[in-house]
């Protein structure tokens, strides 16, 4: 049987990725809670060279690198052939980065959430291309430095959780490495799930941050308790559900620490922290909604 | 049995027969009654895999490649625009080794914006790494495709099998279409391998580092394609032990004696028998090459069949702008190193599915016999 108490890791120690590096927290959590029984799809990304440089590969779990907008699409065809073959035991889990869900994959991603295909889509986002060095992707926060946006991005953060539960998704979440067993819950609910799951997982990245390397489970930590980006469920792409209750921090902080919003004015602060409270009453009002 | 099949038809009734277990697919005209017959076998119960309608032919390769990598037999179809749009998933399931078949129909590539028949589209996917059939009537795209699994599946390639565009694709042949039991014999059940084993569990196409790593990945890939050669011809001639049609790598007719030999591609090759009976029956000895298989190019059997052979003409149904057809290109460059080296004339026609009838080509003919040399360029036969 197995024992909850004993950890047992799906990623050996000694990959790739920056210290600091918050997807590779992310990516442990994760298969740490879908345990042994899982095949990975990775795709251009960080967590590619995290995974898979060769000869080596970092995860336990036999593991697939796809092109970079076809994670979606290359998980469905593994879960298809896996039930044909009578292993529904097994979940299919693909790891994509901001770039390839926002931006590059995000044609295919609704393909198979709108033929609810089955397997697990888990969003990595730290919020820039990291992988080919900082550049803006649809997930890169309005003001944020990139090196593709040197004076800030002009655009808001595409909101994917709105597009994803547009779908009727049974399951999207969002989580965080900061919280790490609502993250491993999260994951957890999703495998016993039929169809598309979603979960879209901010991880903090010192090197494209900008950010000293040991603030990155805080960086996580405030990015929720701000409300910046609050912990929540949505199931059948209507029914909202809160699942942490944020203490509302102000903004300033969790700006101060990254160096990638060092040039923000206080009006854009100011601006900021609106947003945040505008954002926040609106997922409180979708979490009422859908009670009655 | 006796059948009546458009060559869509044709070679949805093979992926049938071949029990392809997942079949991610996507309209496009002409290709798409290969679809819409799919799903119609699939809705009254008689399809043995089932069919994914994807939102790319991206996702439809994509999907080909990881199923295919989890251990099941798969098949999509597709032309022009689309095939162009799958590239980059091309060079990827050849280099993850996937026996994928797919069926090509040729049509040109926008712009202009057309329908007809143009190898181009599959001729500039050369270098993905794919095995290409160029087929000239249905039954051969049929029998192609039962025979494209089973080459694949060995030599762990993918394949094309391809026809053009309305000429084979929508007009009705009859034709012969084997019984399940007999594809069975011929083609049992797909024995993939299953890379996805929770048991002892694997990285699939990691990201290599330096050449040293990756040089020898591509040259097994070479190799695995010279070879495929053999596995071809062998599974020609298996074939035609079971159902008595076998088709080469090319089809060399009344070349022996030939003065001169047209060399074509597809459903052109049919009119062009019509068109060398022709002139065999006026006293000219002319002959016919049929080039089948373009990847791996049959180098050899090309040599063989124009030995001795005084000139060559090549009909291109497909332009390569900066050079010339792109038949006439291969076929010149595998002569170039060996002592076989006829003048070799260059014909563009038939772009967009204009008809090449048997009196063009016994022009082109005789257009050639009277010439002395080739020009530099290719002549157009229409077009201006
Ligand atoms: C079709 C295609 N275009 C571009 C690239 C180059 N590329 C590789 S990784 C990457 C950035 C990935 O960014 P993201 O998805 O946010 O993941 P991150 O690296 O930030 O983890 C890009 C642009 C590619 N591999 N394929
Ligand atoms: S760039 Fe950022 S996301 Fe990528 S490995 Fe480094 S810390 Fe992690
Ligand atoms: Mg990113």
């Amino acid at each position: 049987m197995e024992n909850e108490k004993v950890i047992v890791d799906m990623m050996r120690s000694g990959h790739m990725a920056c210290p600091g590096c918050g997807v590779v927290i992310a990516m442990r959590l994760v298969l740490r809670a879908l345990g042994k029984k899982t095949v990975a799809v990775i795709i251009p990304s960080c967590s590619s060279i995290i995974a898979s440089t060769y000869p080596n590969t970092s995860l336990k779990v036999p593991a697939f690198h796809g092109t970079f907008e076809s994670a979606a699409p290359t998980a469905a065809g593994i879960s298809y052939v896996l039930k044909l073959q009578g292993k529904d035991d097994i979940s299919v889990v693909a790891f994509a980065g901001d770039g390839g869900t926002f931006d590059i994959g995000l044609q295919a991603l609704s393909g198979t959430v709108d033929r609810n295909e089955h397997y697990i889509y888990v969003c990595l986002d730290n919020e820039a291309y990291m992988n080919t060095g900082i550049q803006a992707s649809s997930a890169t926060p309005e003001c944020a430095w990139t090196i593709t946006t040197p004076s800030g991005r002009p655009f808001r953060k595409k909101n994917i959780m709105e597009i994803v539960a547009a779908h009727r998704i049974p399951y999207a979440a969002t989580a965080s490495i900061g919280y790490p067993q609502d993250l491993m819950d999260k994951v957890k609910k999703a495998r016993n799930i039929q169809g598309t799951k979603f979960l879209h997982i901010l991880t903090p990245c010192a090197t494209g941050w900008r950010m000293a390397e040991g603030l990155t489970v805080k960086a996580a930590m405030l990015s929720v308790e701000t409300r910046l980006f609050p912990l929540y469920e949505v199931f059948d792409g209507r029914r909202y559900v809160i699942t942490y209750e944020p203490q509302g921090f102000p903004i300033d902080e969790y700006l101060q620490m990254q160096g990638r919003y060092g040039h923000l004015t206080q009006d854009q602060i100011a601006n900021m922290q609106t947003q945040i409270e505008v954002e926040w009453e609106n997922l409180r009002n979708k979490v009422k909604d859908c009670q009655c | 049995m006796r059948e009546l099949l458009t060559g869509n038809y044709a070679i949805a009734e093979a992926v049938r027969l071949a029990k392809a277990q997942l079949i991610p697919a996507y309209p496009i005209t002409p290709q798409t009654p290969i679809y819409e017959k799919l799903s119609e076998m699939e809705a009254q119960g008689t399809l043995p895999g089932i069919m994914v309608r994807v939102e790319s032919e991206h996702s439809a390769m994509a999907m080909c490649i990881s199923a295919s990598l989890t251990g099941a037999r798969v098949f999509t179809a597709t032309s022009s625009q689309g095939l162009a749009l799958m590239h980059e998933m091309l060079h990827y399931a050849s280099g993850n080794r996937v026996p994928v078949v797919m069926g090509c129909v040729n049509r040109v590539l926008a712009v202009p914006w057309s329908f007809g028949s143009d190898q181009t589209d599959t001729l500039a996917q050369r270098d993905t790494g794919w095995m290409q059939f160029y087929c000239e009537d249905n039954q051969e795209a049929f029998d192609t495709v039962i025979q494209a699994y089973k080459i694949s599946e060995i030599v762990m390639l993918p394949s094309m099998v391809i026809i053009d565009a309305f000429f084979s694709s929508h007009f009705i042949e009859p034709m012969e279409v084997p019984d399940q039991v007999a594809v069975d014999r011929f083609l049992p059940k797909a024995a993939l391998p299953e890379r996805f084993d929770i048991e002892n569990p694997t990285f699939v196409s990691n990201v290599v580092t330096t050449g040293s790593q990756f040089m020898p990945f591509r040259k097994r890939g070479f190799d695995d394609m010279e070879n495929a050669k053999t596995v071809i011809k062998k599974v020609d001639k298996e074939f035609e032990e079971h159902f008595g049609r076998r088709y080469g790598m090319v089809e060399a007719v009344q070349t022996e004696d030939a003065q001169l030999v047209l060399v074509t591609s597809g459903s052109m090759t049919s009119t062009a028998r019509v068109a060398v009976d022709s002139l065999r029956n006026k006293g000219l000895k002319i002959g016919l090459l049929k080039i089948k298989t373009f990847r791996p190019f049959p180098s050899g059997e090309i040599k063989s069949a124009l030995q001795g052979v005084a000139k060559v003409a090549v009909v291109d149904r497909n332009i390569s702008l900066g050079n010339e057809g792109i038949f006439c290109q291969e076929l010149k460059s595998s002569l170039y190193n060996s002592d076989i080296r006829p003048p070799v004339y260059g014909f563009i026609a038939g772009l967009d599915g204009l008809d090449v009838s048997p009196d063009t080509l016994e022009g082109i003919a005789m257009e050639v016999m009277g010439k002395d040399e080739p020009n530099d360029l290719p002549v157009w036969i229409g077009g201006s």
